[in-house]
C-alpha cells in the first residue's frame, strides 16, 4: 500500500476550438500495486482521460487545467522534453487495438527495445524475461517478427511488454481487450493483476465493460459526460450502485448466468460541449427532481467510503435497487425445427474450409443463437444462409421447399422472407441516401410497392422500432449508431420477412445501446418472427436466445436449449468459453 | 499460449506457400499481358503509318525523282508488298533480334537507338536521383509543417507545376536561366557525338530540371498525403506515448511507412518521365530517343518508329508493373 502513488487532481480537457471540456475536474488517488477500473459509455471522456495521465490529448484537444502526480512527479507541468523523459519510464500506455497501435514495420524487439533511452542495446536475457513474463515466446525467431506475424492475443502482450519494459509505476490500459475472444481476454486480464501486484505498478484500466472492470479492478470510478459520477471499491460500486447512472448501466447489462429483462437508459448521452444547466445526467434520469435541473450536483463521500455526484444518493442508497431484475417469461418457441433446414452445409475461402457439415434446423418463431470466437466460422455461416458466400456445399429447406444456395438463384418472395441485419449500421445503410430512402428501396422493389405505399411502410416500421418519423428526412452520418442500428432492423422488417439472421448486431453498441436493440429483438420474436442470432457474447445469448449451437473451428460442437447449454455445458470448449466469460456480480438490494 | 503460437506459425508458413504460388501466376499472366500489348502497339504504329500522308521513297530521292526510280526503290524497301505482308516480315525480323535498318539512312535500327537510348536513360535517371530525394525532403517537410505558410505555399506552387505542361515549364525555365533574365546554364542541350552526358552535366540541366519540376510536383504531393497520414496513425500516438523523440518517430516509425505507399507512385512518374522526355529532349535539342522518333517520323523510317515506340511503351510497360507489383506487396503486408 505505501510506496509511490498516483494523485490526479482538477483535471481538466477541452476542445481547443470552443473550449468545450471533454474531461472536467477529475480527481483520483491510487496506491501502487492497485488496479481503478475507469467505467463508462462510448463519449464519456474516458479514453480521453486515460491518454491525459500520461500528459497526452489528442490533435484538436487541450489539457487545459489539473496535476497528474506520479510517483513525485507532476506531469502536466513538466516541459515536452522532460515528459518524454517520464513516458515508458514512469508511465506508460496499452493501447486498445494493438493491431494499428504497434508499427507494422517494425520488428517486435526494436518495439520492445526502443522506449528504453539511450541504452538502446538491453541486454537479452533481460528482454527474454520480459517476454517470458508476459507469457511469450522468447526465443530470437520470435524477436524478429513483424506484428502482423502474431495472434491479436499476442500483440496485446507485446503491447503489454512493452509498456512495463522500464518498470513503470503506473500503466493506463486503454480497453486492451475489447477485440479480443474471452479466452484471450481472460488470459490477459490474469496477466494484468499478476504484473500490478508482482512489480507494485499502479494501473487505470478503461473499459465499457463492467463485468471485466469487476473482474480485475479493486477501484472503480464511473464517468458520464467528462465527470466522475461515482467512485468506490469496485465491488461495493457494481452491488450496490448509489448513482442512478451506475444503477442504470447495471440494468442494461446481460447476465450469463439467468435470463432477464434488459432496462435500457432513455435518451441519449450528451455531446462534448452540450452543457445543460444541473446535472448532465437529469435529462435521463429517473429519479430527477426540480433541483436537479439547476444546480450541477458537486461529487459528495458517503458514509460507505464512496464518492456520488447526485443530491438524491443517501435517497437512493436506501431504496431497493432497481437491477432487480425481471425475470423473462417468454415461452421458448415450439416445433420440430422444420421452418428453416440446414443439411450438410460445408464452406471455403479460396480452397480452405472454414465451415465443416453444419447441419440444424430452426422452428418456427424460434430464435437460435450461433455462437463461437472469431475464426469460427459463425460469420462465414450466415452469409451462406442469406445466399452471399459463393463456394459452399450443402442443402437446405426453408418453409417447407428446397431453397438453392446463392441469393441470385432464390425467388424474390424467399429473398423479402429472409432478412439480414449487419454488425455495423454505419456501414450497412447507404449514407447517401435519407433514412426514408433507404427504408423505402426494399419495399420498392421486393415488394412492388409504388411510391406512396412504400413510404407509409417506412412510416410504419420506423415506428415498430420506436424512431421518431422526423428522422425521415434525416441522413445515416447525422444518427447514433443506437439509432442507425434501429433503422437496419427496420429496413429488414419493412420486406415482412419470417427470418432474421443477426450477425453481431450488438457488438459496436454501448451497452444501454444494446439492451434497448436486444429488448426491440425480443418484441419482434413475441411478434412470431423467427431469428437467427450470431454472436459471441453468451449474455446476450442468455437473454434472448430458445436454443443454441456452438461452433468452434467451422464445426457444430454443442448445441441444444439455451438453458442446459449455458448452465449445464457438456463440450469442453463450451465449458472452457463458460468459464472464461466474466459475469457482473449480481446486484444486491438493501 | 504457446500452442497457439506454434498453430499460428504453421497457418503463416502454409499461406505464404500459397501465397507465393499466388504470386507466380500473377506474374506469368502480366508479363503475357505485357508481350500481348506491345504486340498491339506494333501493329497500331503500323496501320497509324500507312495512313500519314507522304512517302519515305520520295523523302530519299527528293521531289525531282522519276515515277521509275520511285518504283523501284519501293520494291528495293519492300514498300510494294501488302501491309500485313511488310508487318510479318518486320515482325519476324524482330523476333529474329534484328528490327531491321532504317529506311532513310540504311544504317540498322539497333545502332541507331542504342546511343540515342543510352543518352535518354541517363537524361531519365538522373532526373529520378534527383526529383526522390527533393520530392521526398519537400513532401516530408510540407506535412510537419501542414496548414503553416510553407506547406500552404508547398501546395500552391506544387499545384501550378502539376497544371503546367512540360513544354512550358522547360520554356520558362530558358527565358529565366538560360537566355534572358539570368543565364548561366546553356539554353540547349547539345552533346559532341559519342560522349557520355554525365561529361557535361551543365548541358543536361535544365531538361533535367524540366523533368525534376513536371515529376517532383507530383511525387512531393502524394509524399505530403502519405506522410500526414501515417503520421495520425495509432502507432505514432503509441511512439509518443512510448516518450520517444521526435526524429525517431519521424525516421524510424513514420518514413519507413510513409515510403510503402511512395514508392509504386514513384515507379508511375518514372513511367510518365519516360514518356515527357520525347518533348524535352526536343525542346533542348538532346540527342536522345525523344528527338530521333521525331526525326524518324518527319522522315517516314517506319523501322526506326516502331523501334523508339515499342522502347517507350516496353518501359512504360515494366515501370507500371513495377508499380502495381510494390502495391501489391504493400497490400499484402497491411
Amino acid at each position: 500500500m505505501t510506496g509511490s502513488e498516483v494523485e490526479v487532481s482538477g483535471l481538466e480537457v477541452a476542445v481547443e476550438a470552443t473550449g468545450a471540456l471533454i474531461v472536467d475536474d477529475v480527481s483520483l488517488r491510487l496506491a501502487s500495486g492497485h488496479v481503478m477500473g475507469v467505467v463508462g459509455e462510448s463519449g464519456s471522456g474516458k479514453s480521453t482521460l486515460a491518454l491525459a495521465m500520461l500528459g497526452y490529448a489528442k490533435q484538436g484537444a487541450r489539457i487545459s487545467a489539473g496535476h497528474v502526480v506520479v510517483d513525485g512527479v507532476d506531469l502536466l507541468s513538466l516541459s515536452e522534453r522532460e515528459l518524454r523523459a517520464v513516458r515508458g519510464r514512469k508511465v506508460a500506455y496499452v493501447p486498445q487495438d494493438p493491431a494499428t497501435a504497434l508499427n507494422p514495420a517494425l520488428s517486435i524487439r526494436t518495439q520492445l527495445t526502443e522506449g528504453l533511452g539511450r541504452r538502446r542495446e538491453v541486454s537479452l536475457p533481460a528482454l527474454r524475461e520480459l517476454l517470458r513474463a508476459v507469457g511469450l515466446p522468447d526465443d530470437d525467431g520470435f524477436l524478429k517478427r513483424r506484428p502482423r506475424e502474431l495472434s491479436g492475443g499476442q500483440q496485446q502482450r507485446i503491447a503489454i511488454a512493452m509498456a512495463i519494459a522500464a518498470d513503470p509505476r503506473l500503466v493506463v490500459f486503454d480497453e486492451p481487450t475489447t477485440g479480443l475472444d474471452v479466452s484471450t481476454q481472460a488470459r490477459v486480464l490474469e496477466l494484468v493483476r499478476r504484473l500490478c501486484r508482482e512489480r507494485s505498478m499502479a494501473a487505470v484500466y478503461v473499459s465499457h465493460d463492467l463485468a471485466v472492470v469487476a473482474d480485475v479492478a479493486d477501484t472503480v470510478i464511473v464517468m458520464y459526460a467528462g465527470q466522475v459520477v461515482e467512485a468506490g471499491p469496485t465491488r461495493d460500486v457494481i452491488t450496490r450502485p448509489n448513482h442512478p447512472y451506475t444503477r442504470a448501466l447495471l440494468a442494461a447489462v446481460p447476465s450469463v448466468g439467468e435470463r432477464h429483462r434488459l432496462i435500457p437508459i432513455r435518451g441519449r448521452a450528451p455531446a462534448v460541449g452540450d452543457a445543460t444547466p444541473g446535472c448532465s445526467y437529469a435529462p435521463r434520469c429517473g429519479f430527477a427532481i426540480d433541483a436537479c435541473r439547476t444546480a450541477d450536483p458537486p461529487l459528495a463521500a458517503t458514509s460507505g467510503g464512496r464518492l456520488v455526484r447526485c443530491i438524491r444518493h443517501e435517497e437512493l442508497a436506501a431504496k431497493p435497487s432497481v437491477t432487480d431484475r425481471v425475470p423473462d417469461l417468454r415461452a421458448a418457441a415450439a416445433g420440430d425445427g422444420d421452418f428453416l433446414r440446414v443439411s450438410g452445409l460445408s464452406a471455403y475461402y479460396a480452397g480452405r474450409q472454414v465451415l465443416s457439415d453444419v447441419s440444424f434446423g430452426l422452428a418456427r418463431g424460434e430464435c437460435l443463437a450461433v455462437v463461437g470466437e472469431s475464426g469460427s466460422g459463425k460469420t462465414t455461416m450466415s452469409r451462406c444462409l442469406i445466399g452471399l458466400h459463393g463456394e459452399q456445399e450443402g442443402d437446405y429447406r426453408f418453409d417447407g421447399a428446397a431453397m438453392p444456395a446463392r441469393a441470385e438463384r432464390r425467388s424474390a418472395s424467399t429473398r423479402r422472407q429472409l432478412q439480414y441485419v449487419f454488425q455495423n449500421p454505419y456501414g450497412s445503410l447507404n449514407p447517401r441516401r435519407s433514412i426514408e430512402q433507404n427504408l423505402t428501396a426494399p419495399t420498392r422493389d421486393l415488394l412492388g410497392m409504388d411510391a406512396e405505399a412504400s413510404r407509409r411502410r417506412a412510416r410504419e416500421v420506423l415506428d415498430r422500432v420506436e424512431i421518431p418519423a422526423a428522422l425521415l428526412a434525416r441522413y445515416p452520418g447525422e444518427l447514433s449508431g443506437g439509432q442507425l442500428q434501429r433503422v437496419a432492423i427496420a429496413r429488414a422488417l419493412a420486406c415482412e420477412p419470417k427470418l432474421l439472421l443477426c450477425d453481431e448486431v450488438t457488438s459496436a453498441l454501448d451497452v444501454s445501446v444494446q439492451a434497448s436493440v436486444v429488448e426491440l429483438l425480443r418484441s419482434l420474436l413475441d411478434d412470431g418472427l423467427s431469428m437467427i442470432f450470431v454472436t459471441h457474447n453468451l449474455a446476450v445469448v442468455r437473454s434472448i436466445a430458445d436454443r443454441v449451437i456452438v461452433l468452434n473451428g467451422g464445426r457444430i460442437v454443442e448445441s441444444g436449449g439455451t438453458e442446459e447449454v449455458l448452465s449445464a455445458p457438456t463440450h469442453p470448449y463450451t465449458q472452457a468459453l463458460m468459464t472464461d466469460t466474466l459475469d457482473v456480480p449480481k446486484s444486491t438490494s438493501i | 499460449m504457446m500452442r497457439t503460437a506454434t498453430r499460428t506459425s504453421e497457418v503463416a508458413t502454409t499461406d505464404a506457400g500459397r501465397r507465393r504460388r499466388r504470386r507466380g501466376r500473377f506474374l506469368l499472366l502480366r508479363l503475357l499481358q505485357g508481350v500481348l500489348t506491345l504486340l498491339v502497339v506494333s501493329i497500331l504504329i503500323f496501320v497509324a503509318t500507312q495512313l500519314l500522308p507522304g512517302d519515305v521513297a520520295r523523302v530519299i530521292l527528293g521531289d525531282a525523282a522519276t515515277p521509275e526510280r520511285l518504283a523501284a526503290l519501293r520494291v528495293q524497301l519492300g514498300l510494294d508488298l501488302p501491309v500485313h505482308q511488310q508487318y510479318l516480315n518486320w515482325l519476324g525480323g524482330v523476333l529474329r533480334g534484328d528490327p531491321g535498318q532504317s529506311l532513310v539512312t540504311g544504317r540498322p535500327v539497333l545502332d541507331m537507338v542504342g546511343v540515342r537510348l543510352v543518352n535518354s536513360l541517363t537524361l531519365a535517371g538522373v532526373a529520378m536521383l534527383v526529383m526522390l530525394p527533393l520530392a521526398l525532403l519537400a513532401g516530408v517537410s510540407a506535412a510537419r509543417r501542414r496548414g503553416k505558410l510553407l506547406d500552404r505555399l508547398f501546395l500552391g506552387t506544387s499545384m501550378i507545376a502539376n497544371a503546367t505542361p512540360e513544354f512550358v515549364i522547360g520554356s520558362v525555365l530558358v527565358v529565366l536561366l538560360g537566355t534572358t533574365v539570368w543565364p548561366i546554364l546553356p539554353p540547349v542541350a547539345l552533346l559532341p557525338t559519342g560522349q557520355s552526358p554525365l561529361m557535361h552535366l551543365p548541358s543536361i540541366a535544365l531538361p533535367v530540371l524540366t523533368l525534376v519540376i513536371a515529376g517532383g510536383a507530383y511525387l512531393a504531393r502524394l509524399v505530403r498525403v502519405s506522410f500526414i497520414d501515417v503520421m495520425s496513425s495509432e502507432y505514432i500516438q503509441m511512439a509518443k506515448l512510448k516518450g520517444l523523440s521526435e526524429r525517431r518517430i519521424v525516421y524510424r516509425h513514420a518514413l519507413p511507412n510513409a515510403l510503402g505507399a511512395v514508392i509504386p507512385a514513384a515507379s508511375l512518374v518514372a513511367a510518365i518521365t519516360i514518356g515527357g522526355i520525347v518533348v524535352v529532349e526536343y525542346l533542348f535539342a538532346y540527342p536522345g530517343i525523344g528527338s530521333l522518333l521525331l526525326e524518324s517520323i518527319r522522315s517516314r523510317d517506319l523501322p526506326v518508329i516502331q523501334a523508339v515506340v515499342l522502347i517507350i511503351a516496353a518501359s512504360y510497360f515494366i515501370l507500371n508493373f513495377l508499380a502495381d507489383t510494390l502495391a501489391g506487396g504493400r497490400d499484402r503486408r497491411a
